[in-house]
């Protein structure tokens, strides 16, 4: 059976508590490393293990109880796990993925203060992120939630002596912290609505079972589901709560790569799909999970336009493919969505970890030529193809992946998703105009990525040129095996259209399918409309990566021109919309100022009025108390003597 | 025959009583409350209760009272310097007072409830006092005797440790 | 005749003026004797009802407050021996540390 299931979150749990007490002691970085990578591999082993049993099996979904949790009434709560085709691709994901990340590290992370702490954390992440996504019921899931926001502020706050990064940390967390907000007032909606109708429970399965008891499109369906999606934008950094996430860049790299590329950011949808039956039964909820995950797609795209830093770029991007994944599963194409947030870990990951590479790179010449130049803006790169090749061209791979080049894995999954977006019954042609213009920026503002990194004159600072050295293996092994994934990953989930069987989408099936048919979401639409869509999406990526080439490599002062000319909506995307500065001044400010107000007005006033008032009452009493207590004892022993006759007096009498 | 003796006991135990707190010496004082429990012995065996007036001697007469003795000769206290009595003398009369005013009250409008229980005169007379207390004391009352000899050791110690002049 | 009320009554005058001692007298030793004397006064209040209402229990609880009165002994002149070793008295008015 699948009794060995509760490993897979327990080896990085064993690794985190190992290198967290430990590590301080043991400073040899190469026990540290191995340990904590090793922990997560052999997770990864098991997991592997238990997908391919599950593979073979008939029998779907399997839940593992560890220990009962929580007993009151008819309500039972258990440590549960839930292994189905979702959990079993999300935990590949996850160790997989997290395991090559760990093992950069090692290399990325080489003498920095702390590397102990920065494993611990990671470790610990993985185990939340496990638990997250093996957690059989609502309030396991909610643990690794919370342990996933908790991790990702840690490492985003690595650096906590930069101001920068411990205000981006206390962002990222405040931000998730409204999602999670959501997510439980969803949670314990759910459960009273539930309860209700004489069903106590918060496990998955259950939940799936007993969804029908409740109204089809009602409106209690619809707020449990509208909360659970709040606590997905948050988690899953959409519109409106995907500040947080840009400014999350201020961690480390495979931090990024990890959790803000691969792993947490995917929660949302994750979650979604663990949802799905409840979902599909709110049109309304879905709609605007559509809506927003469009816009989202969109506007993000808009962002990564213009900006030079190149983690920043990656980060937009991450939000724009986010965003994808959200229209997947407001179109009801779950197991669409579900592979684009796998692919995506794929090349998302690449090109993180490069990016981390080239800045690894940049800060090893500049740490040589002794400069302080910012070895993360692209303005200060170029060329870069010829210094670091194997970076090069794992991320020139995951580049054209991520754009929507046939054949590469991002098409197949990002095509699935445009196609479902226009043809299902959930869908609109508006969607799908919304996502295929993000699909065209995406595929230039990535080789626009390319293009000043890699290609053209070499614009670093001439005294550091020469010693930009390529990263060494712990740092390239993962950058190639996770672009070899960006090449192939695609092809488990080959459309049939194009003469494949769509195995990803047969495996999932038996999580989504039961929702998708009673609520009659399928994509309907001729076989000339599907091709007509993928060649005109292919076509605009294309439009988009020879703009950039001619705006980067042909003719490098367009874009200059480009901004002149347009400045004002220039400054408006390079400035992100002005969208923090909106949140700042329509939620942070007034907050600040009902703040400033209790504390100044109310708190000082009122309640250490209270406080001390009490204080003084006390001390006054006391003052005038204490002359009776003589210290001598006849005087003591007269009291009780007197409180004896009174009480015995008081019986008698 | 039974009334003179208990007056002429309880006459005896009330005047060692007031000595006790009357005298000057404080080896006077122990030598009074000496007398005031062997009258208070004397009592036992008009109750019927032989074994506690043996204890009663054995134990208050012999063991505390050769316990403070031996204190105050080992303290070598000698008369009291200054005054015998503190300055709450009224205050503690008037107490006193009350308290047997309470008391008297207390039996004289009191009843005692549950009366005729099984330990009759015949009863002591056939089995012995000492077989009763036994009886009730390791069957009824096993526990709280085991806790009352913890009690004791814990005593012992904590005599040793406060008298200990270094811990 | 002599009654359970005559018992009592003495039981109550040796209480009152063990009472009278202790919150009179100044030696602590003294004082101690005191207790002693309030303890054996209800003793006999106990032995004089247990007859009275014809059961044991009441004897005994004398020979518990026995047991305690012989802890009490010890370690209550064990604390005078202490205290006398630091103050070099054993007035109670000595005994005034506790106050503020």
């Amino acid at each position: 059976m699948y009794s060995n299931l509760w490993l897979i979150p327990f080896f990085p749990l064993i690794g985190s508590i190992f290198n967290g007490l430990f590590g301080k002691k043991i400073k040899n970085e190469a026990v540290i490393g191995s340990i904590a990578t090793g922990m997560v591999f052999l997770s990864f082993l098991v997991a592997a293990q238990n997908f391919f049993k599950l593979l073979g099996d008939t029998e779907k979904v399997h839940e593992l109880v560890m220990a009962s949790w929580i007993t009151v009434g008819k309500f039972q709560l258990n440590w549960e796990f839930l292994l189905d085709p979702l959990s079993a691709v999300m935990i590949l994901v996850v160790t997989g993925v997290g395991t090559l990340i760990h093992l950069y590290s090692i290399g990325y992370m080489h003498g920095e203060e702390g590397y102990y702490r920065f494993f611990c954390y990671m470790n610990l992440f993985a185990f939340a992120m496990l638990m997250l996504v093996l957690g059989g019921n609502a309030l396991v899931m909610f643990i690794g939630w919370e342990g996933v926001g908790l991790c990702s502020y840690l490492l985003i706050g690595y650096y906590y002596e930069k101001k920068s990064a411990s205000t981006a940390a206390n962002k990222a967390f405040i931000v998730n912290r409204i999602g999670d907000f959501g997510f439980l007032c969803g949670l314990l909606t759910l459960f009273w609505a539930l309860a209700e109708k004489g069903v106590w429970t918060l496990n998955f399965v259950k939940i799936a079972e007993s969804g029908h008891l409740l109204e089809s499109g009602g409106l209690l369906i619809t707020v449990v589901t509208l909360c659970f999606f709040l606590g997905a934008t948050g988690k899953s950094a959409q519109i409106p709560l995907f500040t947080w996430l840009p400014d999350a860049m201020e961690g480390p790299t495979p931090v990024s790569a990890l959790i803000h590329a691969a792993t947490m950011v995917t929660a949302g949808v994750y979650m979604i799909g663990r949802m799905n039956g409840l979902f599909a039964m709110a049109p309304a909820t879905m709609m605007t999970i559509a809506i927003v995950g469009g816009l989202t797609a969109f506007f993000a795209a808009t962002i990564g336009l213009a900006q030079n830093d190149i983690k920043r770029v990656l980060a937009y991007s991450t939000v724009s493919q986010l965003g994808y994944m959200f229209l997947a599963m407001g179109v009801g194409a779950f197991s669409a969505g579900i592979f684009h947030l796998m692919t995506h870990a794929f090349f998302k990951a690449c090109l993180f970890l490069g990016s981390g590479s080239v800045i690894h790179g940049l800060h090893h010449a500049y740490h040589h030529a002794h400069l302080h130049d910012d070895p993360q803006d692209m303005r200060n790169m170029g060329g870069l193809r010829k210094k670091m090749p194997i970076t090069f061209i794992t991320f020139l791979v995951s580049t054209i992946a991520i754009s929507g080049i046939p054949f590469f894995s991002g098409f197949f999954s990002k095509d699935e998703i445009l196609w479902w977006s226009f043809g299902s019954t959930r869908g609109h042609w508006l969607l799908w105009v919304l996502g295929a213009a993000a699909a065209g920026m995406t595929a230039f503002y990535m080789f626009r990525l390319v293009f000043m990194t890699f290609f053209g004159e070499q614009k670093t600072d001439a005294r550091a040129k020469d010693h930009i050295p390529e990263s060494p293996f712990t740092i390239t092994i993962p950058l190639m095996v996770l672009g070899f994934f960006a090449l192939i990953g695609g092809y488990i989930g080959v459309p049939k259209i194009l003469g494949g069987a769509n195995r990803f989408d047969a495996f999932l099936a038996p999580v989504f399918e039961h929702a998708q048919h009673a609520n009659e979401i399928h994509a309907h639409g001729t076989h000339a409309t599907e091709y007509t869509l993928m060649a005109v999406s292919v076509a605009i990526a294309t439009v988009g990566i020879f703009t950039a080439w001619v705006m980067y490599i042909r003719n490098p002062e367009l874009p200059g021109k480009f901004v002149a000319r347009f400045e004002g909506a220039h400054r408006v995307i390079f400035n992100k919309w002005y969208i923090d500065e909106l949140y700042e001044n329509v939620f942070v400010i007034p907050c600040k100022r009902i703040g400033t107000f209790l504390w100044r007005g109310f708190d000082v006033k009122v309640v250490d009025g209270v406080v001390n008032g009490c204080a003084w009452v006390v001390k006054g009493v006391g003052a005038g108390l204490r002359y009776t207590q003589s210290g001598y004892l006849y005087n003591y022993a007269m009291a009780m003597v007197v409180g004896v006759v009174v009480i015995v007096g008081f019986f008698i009498f | 025959m039974e009334a003179i003796l208990f007056y002429l006991t309880a006459t005896v135990a009330i005047i060692s009583a007031l000595f006790v707190i009357k005298c000057r010496n404080p080896v006077n004082s122990a030598l009074n409350l000496i007398t005031t429990f062997l009258c208070l012995a004397v009592f036992y065996i008009m109750l019927e209760a032989p074994f506690m007036a043996a204890i009663q001697i054995m134990v208050y007469a012999g063991a505390i009272m050769v316990l403070i003795v031996f204190v105050i000769m080992l303290l070598n206290l000698g008369l009291a310097v200054k005054s015998r009595y503190s300055h709450g003398l009224a205050g503690g009369g008037f107490l006193a007072a009350l308290t047997l005013l309470v008391t008297v009250y207390f039996i004289k409008f009191g009843e005692a409830t549950g009366t005729g229980g099984e330990i009759t005169s015949e009863v002591i007379s056939s089995y012995g006092h000492t077989e009763l207390i036994g009886r009730a004391m390791f069957v009824d009352f096993l526990l709280p005797f085991e806790i009352a000899s913890i009690l004791l050791l814990v005593a012992i110690i904590g005599a040793v440790i406060l008298s200990k002049r270094e811990v | 005749m002599i009654t359970v009320n005559h018992y009592m009554l003495l039981s109550a005058i040796l209480f009152t003026i063990g009472t009278f001692g202790v919150l009179t007298r100044k030696n602590a030793i003294v004082l101690f004797m005191c207790i002693e004397v309030m303890l054996n006064s209800v003793n006999l209040t106990f032995i004089a009802l247990s007859r009275h209402v014809g059961n044991m229990d009441g004897q005994i609880f004398v020979f518990f407050v026995m047991t305690v009165a012989a802890a009490e002994a010890a370690v209550g002149l064990a604390l005078m021996i202490a205290f006398y070793r630091n103050k070099d008295s054993i007035d109670v008015d000595d005994f005034n540390m506790l106050k503020w």
